[in-house]
């Protein structure tokens, strides 16, 4: 499913140049959990946002799904990440002013479906976790976990081929964040390719496979016993 | 534009956002309105001056006596000059292929009543053609005529408001009314664009005025209307032979600056015209500056907001958003808030301009404020291009940036 190959990533901060990812090689298959996991500045998130198109690379290749991610201009880019990718982040970035149903029928919106289909589309991936019953709440009523939780349907509404979660349970206290991690391992029991970066071990053994990074180079990738929850 | 699912968007980003949208609408409703409604004073003041200084016909001469200041013929100086019949005779007679029409006219002031009431009013002897001069409009009866020249007759024609200060709602025409002692018949009432001191003014006979004021035949001021056909130039060249023949015949020094003063409406109206420019200069610099100030608000307002949607537009962009898709959004978001809410500036400016009409021209001189409608069109089309404009910009650069920047922000 995701296939990197010697990728390098450097930013350039004034006249210095800032070298994050010093040649990864990484595949995952489909149905993968996998943890990428590292300390702060190791990376991780820099090489999320690389297979999430939000961010671009300098040297090596990409192939999501046997397609090469490279140098897209942001009208493909954008395509791309609507057809293949679902994000879940941190922060939630759920649109304040949106209603919880309205937020997860964005991405439908931007795939050009019919209002009527959207709506109820959206509904059923809400039902799924568990906040049919929230659907016109705006995200300032809800709580850190029913935020999560609709950032997730949002993810998955579009039926991504990759669902990428970026400290999703960074916000949260351990008992929501179980929450959301068994939502993650339900919806990838289901057959869905997941990859969360995170830096707490607990939520890495949630996980199948745990990717370690450090100063921007892999220097562990071993698949484990899964902590179900 | 028409696609229908962007404006349901629009609709409710607009409605879950009162505030941004009202302050956005406001800058422009209020540049509008504004603009409108200092266009239309200008506009206004523009109009007093027209019907105040317009009142007059153009093609008049009107020529006056004064003390000559240099001897001549025997003369010593400061010897005053004064008319008499017989100089309108011989002007008309002189120059009788580019007269229309030729007036005395003697003023003099006088206290008038009609029963209990009375006031002082200027009363002027004048001739039957200085109805024509001072363009006086009859409204009832008549104007004074040879006939009351001939006879001497103690007619006389009252000013509009004369009328309504002696009379009332009573029918003036045919009443006397006492003046210097005698009684004189009401023949005729008029009104005159001039303003308020014209109407106050009674007309009557030059002959009779002068019998009364036992001063034979002299007259204060000679009033001569021109064929208009002869043009600015001949109105010159006549002015000046006129001013020639007076001074010959009064025997003044022909290089004598005074003696004789000739005013004439066409200098009157290169003045009038160049103050005309001067106003219409004015009102377009006030125009054009408050727009200006209406632009650069709508502009900061946009850019504000933009900004303020950074990180909105970067999670759209992440789920799958395209540069255009947020461009079109903001744009047509501007536009449409713009579009509404110069409509409705535009609409209560004018409805404000029309509901003042001739309340403010006593004090402000400004009568019946207008916009020019296409006008204010295309003021509004302009504030609502520039407000467009001005959120293109800052759009297309958060279009632009790297989603993660974006959403990174704090």
């Amino acid at each position: 499913m995701i296939n990197i190959k010697d990728l390098h990533k450097s930013y350039k901060m004034g006249s210095n140049s800032l070298h994050v990812l010093k040649g990864i090689n990484f595949s995952v298959k489909e149905g993968e959990l996998v943890a990428i996991m590292g300390s702060s500045g190791s990376g991780k998130s820099t090489l999320l946002n690389i297979i999430g198109m939000l961010d671009n690379y300098d040297k090596g290749s990409y192939e999501l799904d046997d397609i090469l991610i490279k140098d897209l201009n942001e009208t493909k880019a954008a395509n791309y990440r609507n057809k293949f990718l679902g994000f879940v982040f941190q922060s939630f970035n759920l649109i304040n002013y949106k209603s919880a149903v309205d937020n997860v029928i964005l991405p439908l919106y931007y795939q050009g479906i019919k209002r009527k289909e959207r709506e109820k589309t959206a509904l059923d991936y809400l039902d799924n976790v568990g906040l049919k019953n929230w659907a016109s709440h705006l995200p300032s009523e809800l709580s850190g976990g029913q935020k999560q939780r609709v950032a997730i349907a949002r993810a998955m509404v579009s039926k991504p081929k990759v669902l990428l979660a970026d400290e999703p349970t960074g916000a949260l206290d351990s008992n929501t964040s179980s929450e959301v991690m068994s939502l993650i391992q339900k919806i990838n029991n289901s057959g869905k390719t997941i990859l969360v970066v995170t830096h707490e071990e607990d939520i890495a053994k949630m996980c199948k496979r745990i990717v370690k990074l450090k100063d921007g180079v892999i220097v562990e990738d071993k698949k484990i016993k899964q902590k179900v929850l | 534009m028409f696609y229908k699912d962007r404006w349901i968007e629009i609709f409710e980003t607009i409605k879950k956002n009162k505030l941004r949208t009202f302050l956005a609408g406001f800058t422009v409703a209020l540049g509008i309105f504004i603009f409108i409604m200092l266009f239309g004073l200008a506009n206004g003041l523009e109009n007093t001056f027209e019907k105040y200084f317009k009142d007059d016909q153009l093609n008049t001469i009107w020529i006056n006596g004064s003390r000559t200041s240099k001897p001549y013929a025997g003369y010593e100086s400061n010897r005053r000059i004064r008319f008499k019949n017989e100089d309108l005779e011989d002007i008309q007679n002189k120059f009788n292929f580019f007269i229309n029409g030729i007036t005395p006219r003697i003023t003099i002031s006088s206290e008038v009543g009609y029963r209990l009431k009375s006031n002082n009013y200027t009363v002027r002897g004048v001739g039957p053609h200085h109805q024509f001069n001072e363009m006086t409009v009859i409204m009832d009866g008549r104007y004074i005529n040879e006939a009351d020249i001939f006879n001497k007759e103690r007619n006389v024609v009252i000013g509009r408001l004369v009328k309504q200060d002696l009379f009332g709602n009573e029918d003036p025409i045919g009443k006397f009314i006492n003046g210097g002692g005698r009684s004189w018949k009401v023949v005729g009432v008029f009104q005159d664009d001039g303003g308020d001191n014209e109407e106050r003014m009674i007309y009557c006979s030059y002959t009779t005025l002068q019998s009364i004021l036992k001063s034979s035949d002299e007259v204060d001021q000679i009033i001569v209307s021109y064929n208009p056909d002869i043009g600015y130039d001949g109105a010159i060249e006549f002015e000046k032979n006129i001013k020639k023949y007076l001074k010959s015949k009064k025997k003044i020094d022909p290089n004598d600056p005074k003696g004789i003063s000739v005013r004439s409406a066409s200098n009157d109206m290169q003045q009038n015209e160049q103050f005309s420019d001067a106003l219409n200069y004015m009102i377009i610099f006030i125009g054009i500056g408050t727009l200006f100030a209406g632009i650069i608000g709508i502009s900061n307002i946009m850019v504000f907001v933009i900004k303020e949607r950074n990180k909105e537009f970067g999670i759209r962009k992440a789920i799958g958003a395209t540069p255009n898709s947020i461009i079109a959004l903001v744009l047509q978001e501007s536009i449409f808030i713009t579009t509404i809410s110069g409509y409705v500036g535009l609409f209560f400016g004018v409805l404000l301009l029309s509901s003042i009409g001739d309340k403010l021209e006593k004090t402000y001189f400004i009568t019946d404020p207008y916009v020019d409608f296409n006008f204010a069109i295309v003021a509004t089309l302009m504030l609502v291009l520039f407000g467009a404009l001005a959120g293109y910009l800052p759009a297309k650069k958060a279009a632009t940036i790297k989603p993660i920047k974006a959403l990174n922000e704090k």
